[in-house]
């Protein structure tokens, strides 16, 4: 089948503002988008630019605005898209070239909620033993592929990109819901303050973006509650 | 996505009435006769209508603002958003269709106005 790309480019070298390219490429119904945009820039027009590395959907490097909605290129299926198919770079983020947007802003604001395990005990002599209910707490956060589909579909982050985002705040409900951690209170103060979590107005787009599954929505709300009741096992 | 625009709409619609009305009820300040002229632009046809707006608008926030404090403070509130969405727009469409009638039935009864106004 033929597959139509319209696909929104911008080369600050050439380009004053942005604009739309077309291209038909043939393309099976089980290729995947990411497939029909290395055809384009392998056979029509070099180019075109965009992020891709493992190209299974766990890289998340290849996270774009299909049709209007936050997907990994590589997860989509043409049968799922049509025949004419949208292709932006993600709101909410400064456009490099192309398809490419700076993350920088998102890993700063990802670093800033301080993503690793802190404690304030001694070393144990031993591994650190969680139960599997203990585990299960904060499962869906370890999921997390760091793409910026949700915080990219975000509307707070597009009015307000200071804001931290839903990605920081499932990779700090990973470790703010881990029994072996010590560090809550210190997160719970960073997300308590202004562009911490109070700016999530629990629009769920970021839910309907994540291409892992994960209920982004739900888990900012359990870390809004820890906030409220000063405690993590309210749930 | 629609939830929170359509919150963000009407809560903007009803703030505008909030305007509306401080000025309606500030009449009172002008007399008696002041006022019942004022107030009476509220049973003209055009009127009704917006108003059909305010009230859509009034149950729609109001319901939805329900859904928001589920979702807050309820722990299972976010996985359940989409069906209370919809319990939200069928309650809102529910109470919305008997007021309609009674505000906009008198446009079609000339002269029979069904909330009596102190004319």
């Amino acid at each position: 089948m033929k597959v139509t790309l319209r696909i929104k480019r911008f080369d600050p070298d050439k380009d004053a503002k942005p604009y739309w390219a077309e291209y038909t490429v043939a393309a099976s119904p089980v290729d995947r988008l990411l497939d029909a945009l290395n055809t384009i820039k392998w056979t029509i027009d070099g180019t075109l630019t965009f992020r891709r590395s493992c190209a299974h959907g766990v890289c998340g490097s290849d996270a774009m605005r299909i049709n209007g909605r936050n997907r990994l290129a590589c997860k989509v299926l043409i049968r799922d898209v049509g025949e004419k198919v949208t292709v932006e770079p993600m709101l909410g983020f400064p456009v490099i070239k192309d398809l490419v947007v700076d993350m920088d802003p998102f890993f700063h604001k990802y670093e800033s909620i301080k993503p690793y395990l802190i404690t304030h005990d001694n070393e144990p002599g031993t591994e650190r033993l969680q139960s599997p209910e203990e585990r299960a707490r904060y499962d869906e956060g370890t999921k997390c592929i760091l793409c910026g589909a949700c915080t990219g579909s975000c509307p707070s982050i597009w009015g307000n990109p200071d804001w931290v985002g839903p990605a920081a705040i499932v990779n700090a409900h990973r470790f703010i819901f881990d029994s072996r951690d010590q560090g809550t209170a210190e997160r719970l103060a960073i997300l308590g303050q202004r562009n911490g979590v109070w700016r999530c107005r629990t629009i769920f787009n970021c839910s309907d973006a994540c291409p892992r599954g994960i209920p982004v929505t739900d888990l900012i709300e359990q870390v809004k509650r820890a906030i409220i009741y000063g405690d993590r096992n309210i749930d | 996505m629609w939830s929170w625009l359509l919150h963000r709409v009407t809560g903007l619609a009803v703030l505008l009435f909030l305007l509306v009305h401080i000025v309606d009820i500030g009449l009172l300040s002008f007399g008696p006769d002041v006022y019942n002229e004022g107030i009476a632009l509220f049973s003209t046809g055009i009127v009704r209508v917006i108003s059909l707006g305010l009230i859509a608008s009034v149950l729609y926030h109001a319901f939805n603002g329900v859904r928001i404090i589920l979702i807050d403070f309820w722990p299972r509130g976010a996985r359940y958003q989409g069906i209370m969405f919809a319990v939200v727009m069928i309650l809102t469409i529910l109470c919305f269709l008997p007021m309609a009638y009674f505000v906009v039935a008198p446009i079609f009864q000339p002269g029979a106005s069904a909330v009596a106004l102190p004319m």
